[in-house]
């Protein structure tokens, strides 16, 4: 390995050469402002490799899989089973516990639709932490509405982490069937501790439901260790496409799980007085998968190994102790989440707010300086109402990320302040 | 300080958004709408005092950034004494200096409606993503008056 050289890592991300004119015209300038995106907790970008992988892929070998016998549909089915098992041992799991789908949301609308409404019964509890993302509450209360169960949060100690001692009062208390909680928070940046949560979960004869969407961007996870029963993660937060993503669930439960969509690829033989389905993973894939996606994922997982996991966790946690200095500088800013950068407690994802800004004001602002960071509620209105804000900024990084960026953000803050403060 | 920011950021709307005019409520509640963005989270409540067929009173209450708070501000003030046809029809022109569409109806030979302040709005026009944020108002506004304000507003 290489040392890290992060100029060195920024050219293989096509996108960052992009240029913009000043002052926030859509215009392409070439002497124009650069981009500095610091949203990658909403999306990473795309390293070249993936981009060749995918371009190669359906230039060279495009079938659909699973379904031909000739040689490109060969080609093809080697291309997803080997992003499978590619992904399986990203996650530490095996091959038939890792279920192809859209995205996080995907995945856990799948647990919910086939596991929840499988076990839920009137009076069941699903427990989910004040911090979660949209995608790991709403999918529940839909599926206990219709089970007559109910979705119950668990409160955060110091508004930054799941409280745990809460959570064990909860499991005690209430008939809970699942817990469904996020590993690190899209917010908050706080890394939860995932292997007490799954193991306080199974004490009380529930299974976990962890959302990985921002942990596993920061490395391999092993879903064993954290005795998680499902896991899921989204393809494009870790350097590959939109449109894929994996669910973890654990074999066993996979295999006494009914189907959720029905279709192609899913079944082992129909007929109209009844129809049999796959074993697990087929069972949860109907219809043709993305195989491009998949594809790209595959390639995105490799860049990352490329680069080795160490190297970029260690450039990270630089990033994120010089963010936490820098913006702990800014007058009138208020970070909300852990404010020390040990990166076994949080990740690049800092939220906060400037007093007297609006943050979609403070956006637009850093937006003409080529500036690319998030503002509104993060798909966590109850977290937002826990906080007591009706929206935040958030800085995001990623393994491209430099100093200069982070630096050049808080002069945006700056002009921010000059300007609307 | 890049010119469109400049001409975004005005004076005018960044005083509407300190200092917004008509919030509160009015004497006599006889229309309430509420609406919000949902990809931001912003919200606004209208609150309308109405006398026959016209806005006597418009008021307003806003969780949302300086150019909703600002256009929140900037209508209310404008639409007070108007009808509702009236109202609709500023909408329309609103929407169209925003949007550089042409004004619906804009055939039906009377001059382009005065929009005041929120003529100060126009720089939002350099910022697509942010035209969401000036017309939410109007947009709460034409649910406060109903079915009829419709027409003009367009879709
Ligand atoms: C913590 C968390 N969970 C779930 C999601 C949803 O992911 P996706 O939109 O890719 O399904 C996201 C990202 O938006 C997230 O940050």
């Amino acid at each position: 390995m290489s040392p890290f050289d992060v100029h060195a890592i920024r050219r293989r991300f096509p996108i960052l050469e992009r240029r913009f004119a000043a002052g926030g015209g859509p215009a392409e300038a070439p002497e124009g402002t650069g981009l500095v995106w610091l949203d990658a907790a909403a999306t990473s970008q795309k390293p070249e490799p993936v981009l060749r992988a995918m371009d190669r892929f359906l230039r060279t070998s495009n079938a659909n899989a699973r379904r031909s016998v000739h040689r490109l549909a060969g080609e093809a089915t080697d291309a997803l089973e080997g992003a499978r098992r590619r992904v399986a041992g990203w996650l530490g799991a095996g091959e038939d516990e890792i279920v192809f789908v859209r995205g996080t949301t995907e995945a856990i609308n799948l647990v919910a639709w086939s596991y929840g409404r499988m076990t839920l019964r009137e009076g069941d509890v699903v427990l989910v932490s004040e911090m979660e993302h949209h995608a790991n509450i709403v999918p529940w209360q839909i599926i206990a509405g219709e089970r007559g169960a109910r979705v119950v949060p668990v409160p955060l100690a110091d508004g930054i982490a799941v409280d745990l001692d809460a959570l064990e009062r909860l499991l005690a208390h209430e008939r809970v069937r699942i817990v469904a909680m996020t590993h690190a928070s899209n917010v908050l940046g706080t890394i939860n501790d995932v292997a007490r949560i799954t193991q306080l979960a199974r004490a009380a004869g529930a299974i976990s439901v962890i959302d990985g969407a921002q942990a596993v961007p920061h490395g391999a996870v092993d879903v064993r260790s954290l005795g998680a029963d499902f896991y899921a993660f989204s393809s494009h937060k870790v350097y590959g496409p939109t449109g894929i993503g994996a669910l973890y669930g654990r074999r066993d439960l996979l295999h006494s799980m009914p189907p959720w969509q029905g279709g192609g690829d899913m079944i082992r033989r129909v007929s109209f007085s009844g129809t049999s389905f796959a074993d697990p993973p087929q069972r949860f894939e109907a219809g043709t998968p993305d195989i491009m996606g998949a594809v790209g994922l595959h390639a995105a997982l490799d860049f990352i190994d490329s680069i080795g996991q160490e190297a970029i966790r260690t450039h990270e946690a630089d990033i994120t102790a010089h963010a936490l200095t820098a913006l702990a500088a800014v007058p009138g800013l208020r970070l909300y989440g852990p404010d020390r950068p040990r990166s076994k407690d949080r990740i690049g994802v800092f939220s906060f707010a400037l007093d007297g800004v609006h943050p979609h004001d403070a956006a637009t602002v850093l937006d003409t300086l080529g500036i690319a960071v998030r503002a509104g509620h993060h798909c966590a209105q109850p977290l937002m109402t826990r906080l007591g804000v009706p929206a935040l900024l958030r800085a995001s990084i990623a393994m491209h990320t430099t100093r200069d960026e982070i630096d050049a953000l808080v002069a945006g803050l700056d002009r921010v302040r000059e300007l609307l403060g | 300080m890049t010119d469109d920011l400049a001409d975004l950021y005005r004076e005018l709307l960044m005083d509407h958004s300190r200092d917004p005019r008509n919030q509160g409520v009015p004497d006599r509640i006889d229309r309430r709408a509420e609406g919000d963005n949902p990809l931001c989270g912003d919200r606004v409540t209208v609150l309308l005092e109405l006398e026959d067929g016209r806005i006597v009173d418009a008021r307003f209450d806003a969780t949302a950034c300086a150019i909703c708070t600002a256009s929140a501000s900037m209508m209310t003030e404008r639409v007070r004494g108007l009808t509702i046809a009236e109202a609709a029809r500023l909408f329309g022109a609103f929407r169209a200096l925003l949007t550089g569409e042409p004004v619906p109806g804009a055939d039906d030979a009377l001059p382009d409606p005065d929009l005041g302040d929120a003529a100060a709005l126009a720089g939002v026009r350099r910022f697509p993503m942010r035209v969401k944020c000036a017309t939410l108002p109007w947009h709460v506004l034409g649910d406060a008056l109903g079915p009829q304000a419709g027409a003009g507003a367009g879709a």
